[in-house]
């Protein structure tokens, strides 16, 4: 089963101008002009023009006509691909083993077996078109089981992501309008005047007489976006990535089989990445089977690594994910992202400690796509749940703590839970405290620690004061609560009562 | 206890069998509590390495886990190396394991999205070898699992740290199932140790070992882990604390 994002960037012509020429101010409409013949016409606006009025087809003088102060640039397809293709390129390294180009403004891939590197689907999803954004491209994205269906989503939905699971395709794809079928313009028209609108009418149409009128291309697009004929994406290759790769004379199946040839081509690429000095970060195994599929595996390592025995186990843990159908024909390992690694010397004194490389251990697990794996380090920040902040399990040591002056709880809550007490103010710890139904006499209590709002983080914690006690019930259960407020001044909180955390 | 060196004769045919069974010649050792009322009562005198111990909580710990967790970030602190602590419930506070000599840089997290992941990855962090200690904070351990647990440790030589903690107080029946773990303990918290001023003092912990291979149960009240993890038998006597007494929750 395929998984296959489209990704559509609907004004890639005008974004691509404005990335290289950034003196055209950000509210002035744009416009790209295409020539036939002598007629010049619109073949591309952003969404300021958009907003005034003009259209995909419209004439040039007309457009100059409407609208004063348009810029206008004349069109130059052949750069609008390789724009495309740089686009597809970096998705290549960042998301997929399989990407394809989509001319003339998308990109497909197929992420099965990838999506866990970017934390799901949907995070996959959101991730993706954030970046396209940050970079000035705005896209919709759509996963779905076929590149029809994902393909015809992505040009006719409104919102910038969307999810379809596996199965739910045909529910998905049948309130789409024709256009989203890729056919030709002629078929669209044809197919309106007898007067199919969406695409679930369509397919519940005889195909006998469709075949007889349009020929067989309708029934095929269908069927590519219902998924009952298969539509492999043929995926780019740029020339300098390092590949190796090994062809059966016999189609092989067994896992042993596929593992002991996993080993082998590890070997040859760490021998070709140690040739040049380098490290992957992403590999790619690409398997190509009898009947003319491709699958793909993807493996990511949180640092450069060019150990056989590392990268080697990171595949073979996910073996069970290859299915060889038939038989495959041929095995590709592509490291698709590299960062230069250089050899570094070990450790040869003799009193040395050996130190450890939990890189491996952290890639193992960050590959299975279940677990979140980090450290923690110290924030400069009173306030508590602002004090630590999650880094990578393999950044560099920080080596600093947390001041270690005053006790802190070592379970804390993510939201503090509001208690009742009995307590005397401004600056007296709780008598008693009721928290979840039961009621708790305090025996003993520490405190004040006032901890002051961070008016540089929000203005309206300018005033605001929070006052933590400790303290401990008749059990010997130690907890940490806090006032909202210093005890007198309204303005500093609303004087009610908290419970943070529990001490041991 | 006669067992540590009394008895020359039994050691010495311990030897001998271990040598006729041919059985990797792994030098056992151990990681004292550095009190001599606990570690005399552990065989070898400490906790061992390549083995998992298990630690629940009483009373209103068995839900929050709170002093187990600090005990056995004590321990994890008294190793070398990194720790690997696997959780589902990501409510643990840092700054308290640093409190307790637990360096954020030695700690890395694991967080399955389901609680079922844990013991996944505990098995692997207890299989990779070269870390200092394993945590894992685990709900269910039936037997079966904490046997494979148990080989995974022995093969490794890493000491493994299973935290019991449950949903809810009912469940937390579940401790009475037995484990592979060699060495079980409760740890309930107990009222601080009495200042002559107004405050909270030392937080003290009554630490039950209700099993241990080839050694006998026992209660100590201890004073919590200080900044370098490390425990002391509370000093304060008034409460009867070298007898052994049952834990106001175990019932």
């Amino acid at each position: 089963m395929t998984r296959v994002v489209s990704v559509f960037l609907p004004t890639l012509p005008t974004d691509r101008i404005r990335r290289a020429d950034p003196s055209i101010p950000a509210e002035a409409p744009l416009v790209i002009v295409a020539r036939s013949g002598s007629k010049r016409w619109l073949s591309a606006v952003d969404a300021n023009a958009a907003k005034l009025g003009l259209h995909v087809g419209m004439a040039a003088a007309k457009a100059r006509a409407l609208v004063q102060g348009l810029h206008m640039v004349d069109a130059d397809p052949a750069a609008d691909l390789a724009a495309l293709e740089r686009v597809t390129l970096w998705a290549l390294s960042q998301y997929s083993p399989v990407v394809a180009a989509d001319p003339p403004d998308g990109i497909v891939m197929d992420t099965e077996g990838a999506d866990h590197l970017q934390g799901g689907e949907e995070l996959m999803l959101s991730g993706l078109v954030n970046r396209f954004r940050a970079r000035g491209l705005p896209a919709r994205a759509v996963i779905a089981d076929t590149w029809g269906a994902a393909f015809g989503l992505a040009r006719s939905m409104r919102a910038e992501t969307k999810v379809i699971p596996t199965g739910k395709t045909a529910d998905a794809v049948a309130r789409l309008p024709l256009s989203s079928l890729r056919l030709s313009a002629e078929a669209i028209v044809s197919l309106r005047t007898l007067g199919f609108k969406t695409i679930g009418e369509l397919a519940a149409t005889a195909r006998a007489p469709l075949i007889l009128r349009f020929g067989p291309e309708i029934g095929r697009r269908l069927d590519q976006m219902f998924g009952r004929v298969a539509e492999p994406i043929d995926p780019i290759r740029c020339p300098e990535i390092i590949e190796v790769q090994r062809a059966f004379a016999e189609p092989i199946a067994a896992a042993e089989t596929i593992g002991k040839y996993i080993a082998r081509l590890v070997t040859k690429l760490c021998l070709e990445l140690q040739a040049k000095g380098l490290g992957v970060r992403r590999t790619d195994l690409i398997v190509h089977r009898v009947d003319n599929t491709i699958q793909a595996l993807r493996a990511g390592t949180a640092k450069p690594v060019r150990d056989v025995v590392w990268l080697t186990k990171l595949l073979r843990d996910r073996i069970e994910k290859i299915d060889p159908g038939f038989g495959i024909e041929k095995l590709c390992l592509a490291a698709t992202m590299v960062e230069p690694l250089d050899d570094k010397q070990m450790a040869s004194s003799l009193v040395e400690d050996a130190t450890v490389d939990v890189g491996a251990f952290v890639d193992v697990l960050g590959n299975r796509g279940t677990y979140r794996i980090y450290r923690f380090a110290p924030v400069a920040s009173d306030v508590p749940e602002r004090s630590v902040q999650r880094i990578s399990a393999v950044a560099a040591e920080v080596g600093q703590t947390w001041p270690t002056v005053w006790p802190r709880p070592i379970r804390l809550m993510d939201r503090p839970e509001l208690i009742e007490v009995m307590a005397l103010l401004p600056d007296h710890p709780p008598v008693w405290f009721t928290w979840r139904g039961k009621r708790r006499r305090v025996k003993r209590a520490d405190g004040p620690e006032r901890i002051f709002g961070e008016w540089w983080q929000r203005t309206s914690e300018w005033t605001a004061v929070r006052d933590y006690f400790t303290v401990e019930d008749e059990a010997g259960e130690r907890y940490w609560i806090f006032r909202s407020g210093d005890g007198v001044d309204p303005q500093t909180g609303s004087h009610r009562w908290f419970l943070h955390g529990t001490f041991a | 206890m006669a067992q540590n060196a009394a008895n020359a004769i039994i050691s010495d045919l311990r030897d001998r069998i271990q040598h006729l069974e041919g059985t990797v010649a792994r030098a056992k050792t151990v990681l004292p509590f550095g009190v001599r009322e606990i570690d005399g009562r552990l065989p070898g005198g400490g906790l061992a390495y390549g083995a998992i111990h298990e630690f629940a909580g009483g009373g209103a710990g068995a839900i929050n886990g709170a002093a187990t967790a600090l005990f056995v970030a004590g321990i994890a602190a008294r190793t070398k190396g990194k720790v690997v602590w696997c959780l589902a419930r990501p409510d643990l506070f840092a700054p308290a394991l640093a409190q307790v000599g637990l360096h954020p840089d030695r700690v890395i997290y694991v967080e399955a999205i389901k609680e079922e992941f844990v013991l996944e990855s505990f098995e692997e962090a207890l299989r990779f070898g070269g870390l200092g200690a394993v945590v894992g904070e685990v709900v269910r351990l039936p037997m079966t699992v904490s046997r494979r647990l148990q080989l995974a440790a022995e093969g490794s030589g890493t000491v493994g740290l299973v935290i019991r903690r449950w949903r809810r107080p009912t469940e937390a029946g579940d401790f009475g199932h037995p484990t592979a773990a060699t060495s079980r303990w409760r740890i309930s918290v107990l009222p601080s140790d009495p200042l002559p001023v107004p405050g909270v003092g030392r937080a003290r912990w009554l630490a039950e070992l209700i099993r241990v291979k080839a050694g006998e149960s026992a209660d100590f009240v201890i004073g919590a882990c200080d900044d370098q993890g490390r425990i002391s038998i509370s000093s304060d006597a008034a409460d009867g604390s070298d007898q052994t007494r049952r834990s106001l929750h175990s019932g």
